[in-house]
């Protein structure tokens, strides 16, 4: 039974045990003389919770850990079955079984053992399935008829219920952060691994970052050099020139649109300018590579500058442009939340509206607003497309502006891209660039947010 | 200059607008200089927009409209060429919940003297915030802290904070919305008495839902009733031997 009609089915019964339970407690109470303690629909809930819940569970759990365990029975299978391999061959021959019962390859290019493997794995994940298929509906059908038998007329249905839902709840919660924390780990382990074949400190202090490219088994000899620092310059280069143009204009629209503009304005301009933020960041990419830097180096060279085609510039201007919703929509937040009584009090000491905001309503304003700028700057050092497209992939260390860099999002997808060895040096630099760039981000999230968290305080 | 109880302020005719709806439907009103004048009524009944019609801090408002002259010495401060920002500095104003800006208590009462030029020197600007803090009876309480923010104080020091801000560009007159009604019966009586030294030095009208303050502060009485000046007079004719009925109905608590 596949997995989606299994799901199906429970939720079937799921439905059915509803207007069970719903149906059964009308039934019990119309011939008793008490209250009933909960609405109908919560001994419907109740049942559905107890027939859905263990039987999805079972079925998740088990798809997740049943491949694991039929691989290493396959693996036995093969070893067991002719003599000394190595461990290499026996992957080779798994690979090779399994791709045969997927019918990827034809049984006439492989040898018999290798058919016989791969019966032997499709018997296993036949029993598999239907192990999980009676598993869960035997769970269901307990499920139910435990369920069903606690109706009554007095039962703490609604109790039950919400006691269920908390629990669903935080095993929401928990597989958020439980899947958070695997992602790190397996960072960690990985950046680990390519810390045993490049140094710490040339990693991370390195001024030259050229990772060879292998094309043939015999260049992978050279494994290039790993130095971080030109990716991390490039990344710090262009965030600074996105911050320049994003600060400025997205603060100013913010105290325009928040002090200055009428309401109909305002309920305008400001979904319109969130729009913004909506852009895909390639549609942001395309236009910087085929129309900001086209023009930048235009205009560059009629005032005698060499630009070469991609610049920190241009992918500068155009990350700013696209973060300029960002700060005007959060800044726009805080300064409406500074109390329009310090407005009141400012002006009726005759302060003029410029000098109420620049002294009095900025000020207050001002943890919000930092923290909206380290959000958009951890925005920034994030942003990939429009560096790939815009800016190159040559790892200069330049405080050039004018000239090709890249970052360290770009390299990661550089170094991912076509078919690669997954321990080489180069694979693991990714990982371990990625670590670097989320312990990063993570610090300015966590700075930020503990600004606004303060700021939040002040006023309530 | 004004001698007590010459008029200081005069309203004539004075209509206020919100939109369409009208709030004010004509309020002439004296109000005599060096003494304090409490404007009473059932909420609603429009004491505030009078008396953000001597500051005009109506003109922050949008959509309100005030028609009609109010007289300060003799000047309307209608006028075109009146600067609201002098006029502010002549008319201070103090609110119903205490605002503070979020800066040290040395910098909130130092703010106005400082937009309005008023102070050449640091010496004079300490010398100031001193006298404020002094006139507003805050000194002994604060003046080994004056670094530390304003909106770490009580409720009634942050009152009494926003007085002294007020009377730190040395105004005229002093408004005061409703000033005791988030703070407690003791700050409340600090506030009274404060209000009672300073009428010496400054024109004072003050808002309040409370008979007994109202009695208890001021010479002189305005009651409102929808939008209308009903009675105005001594304040102690007024509460013993009110002549309108409404007033008398408010006054012994008919009309909340
Ligand atoms: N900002 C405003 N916008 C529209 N209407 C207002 C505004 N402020 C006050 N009003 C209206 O004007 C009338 C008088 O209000 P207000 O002066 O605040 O009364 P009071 O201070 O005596 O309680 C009320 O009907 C109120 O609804
Ligand atoms: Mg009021």
């Amino acid at each position: 039974m596949s997995l989606t009609f299994l799901s199906v089915s429970i939720l079937v019964l799921g439905a059915y045990s509803f207007i069970f339970g719903r149906r059964r407690v009308r039934h019990l109470s119309a011939r008793v003389d008490v209250k009933q303690h909960s609405l109908d629909g919560y001994h419907g809930a109740f049942v559905m919770a107890c027939v859905v819940l263990p039987a999805f569970s079972f079925a998740v759990l088990w798809s997740g850990f049943a491949p694991l365990i039929i691989n290493d029975w396959l693996r036995e299978f093969i070893a067991a079955g002719s003599g000394a391999l190595t461990n290499a061959e026996i992957n080779v021959l798994v690979s090779k079984a399994k791709a045969l019962h997927a019918g990827v390859i034809n049984a006439r290019f492989v040898g018999p053992d290798t058919v016989e493997a791969a019966d032997y794995f499709a018997g296993l994940l036949e029993m598999s399935s239907y192990l999980r298929a009676t598993g869960a509906i035997a769970l269901a059908l307990a499920g139910f008829y435990f369920s069903q038998k606690l109706i009554a007329p007095r039962f703490a249905a609604r109790q039950r219920v919400e006691k269920i839902a908390i629990w669903v709840m935080i095993g929401a919660s928990a597989f958020a952060i439980l899947t958070t924390i695997g992602i790190i780990f397996s960072l960690i382990f990985e950046t680990y691994m390519f810390f045993q074949q490049v140094p710490v400190l040339d990693f991370l202090f390195g001024l030259h970052w050229s990772p060879q490219i292998a094309i043939r088994e015999d260049q992978a000899a050279n494994p290039g050099e790993f130095g971080a620092i030109p990716l991390f310059a490039g990344t710090l280069l262009i965030t600074f020139i996105a911050m320049l143009v994003a600060v400025p204009v997205g603060l100013m629209a913010a105290v325009y649109l928040s002090e200055y503009a009428t309401h109909r304005l305002r309920n305008f301009a400001k979904p319109t300018i969130e729009v913004l933020a909506g852009i895909p960041t390639v549609v942001y990419g395309f236009f910087a590579a085929l129309v900001v830097a086209p023009l930048l180096r235009n205009s560059g060279a009629d005032i005698g500058l060499t630009l070469s085609s991609e610049s920190a510039l241009a992918a500068g201007i155009v990350m700013g442009t696209m973060l300029i919703p960002f700060i005007s929509s959060l800044s726009d937040d805080v300064i409406n939340a500074v109390p329009q009584s310090l407005r009141d009090g400012a002006s009726a000491l005759g302060a003029t509206k410029s000098e109420t905001i620049k002294q009095v309503v900025l000020p207050a304003a001002l943890p919000g607003i930092v923290s909206a700028i380290l959000l958009a700057i951890s925005r920034a050092i994030g942003e990939t497309m429009i560096v790939v497209m815009a800016a190159g992939i040559a790892a200069n260390l330049t405080a050039n502006p004018f000239e090709s860099v890249t970052t360290v999002t770009v390299q990661i997808v550089v170094l991912l891209i076509g078919d690669q060895e997954f321990d080489s040096a180069k694979t693991l630099a990714a990982f371990a660039l990625g670590l670097v760039l989320f312990f990063i981000t993570l610090i300015l999230n966590v700075v930020a947010l503990r600004i606004v968290n303060k700021y939040r305080e002040q006023y309530d | 200059m004004s001698y007590e109880g010459e008029n200081k302020i005069q309203s004539t005719g004075v209509q206020v607008y919100y939109g369409e709806t009208r709030a004010l439907h004509g309020i002439d009103l004296n109000i005599g200089a060096n003494e304090v004048t409490s404007l009473i009524g059932p909420s609603g009944c429009g004491k505030s927009t009078f008396l953000r019609c001597i500051n005009r801090m109506n003109d922050v408002i949008e959509g309100c409209r005030v028609e009609g002259s109010v007289f300060i010495d003799g000047d309307d401060i209608y006028a075109d060429h009146m600067d609201v920002v002098e006029l502010r500095a002549r008319v201070g104003m103090v609110f119903q919940k205490p605002n503070p800006f979020p800066k040290s208590i040395y910098d909130n009462v130092a703010y106005g003297p400082r937009i309005h030029g008023l102070a050449p020197t640091k010496e004079a600007l300490d010398h100031m915030v001193e006298t404020s803090l002094r006139r507003a009876g805050l000194w002994q309480e604060v003046h080994d802290r004056l670094g530390d923010t304003g909106s770490g104080l009580s409720g009634g020091q942050q009152q009494r904070l926003c007085i002294a801000r007020a009377i730190a560009v040395n105004p005229d007159v002093v408004l005061m919305d409703e000033p005791c009604s988030a703070l407690d019966p003791i700050a409340t009586a600090v506030i009274e008495e404060l209000i009672e030294e300073l009428k010496s030095e400054y024109t004072i009208v003050i808002v309040t839902h409370s008979m007994q303050q109202a009695s208890r502060v001021s010479q002189k009485t305005a009651y409102f009733h929808l939008g209308n000046v009903v009675e105005f007079g001594d304040t102690s004719q007024i509460f013993s031997n009110p002549k309108n009925t409404q007033t008398e109905a408010y006054i012994s608590g008919r009309i909340g």
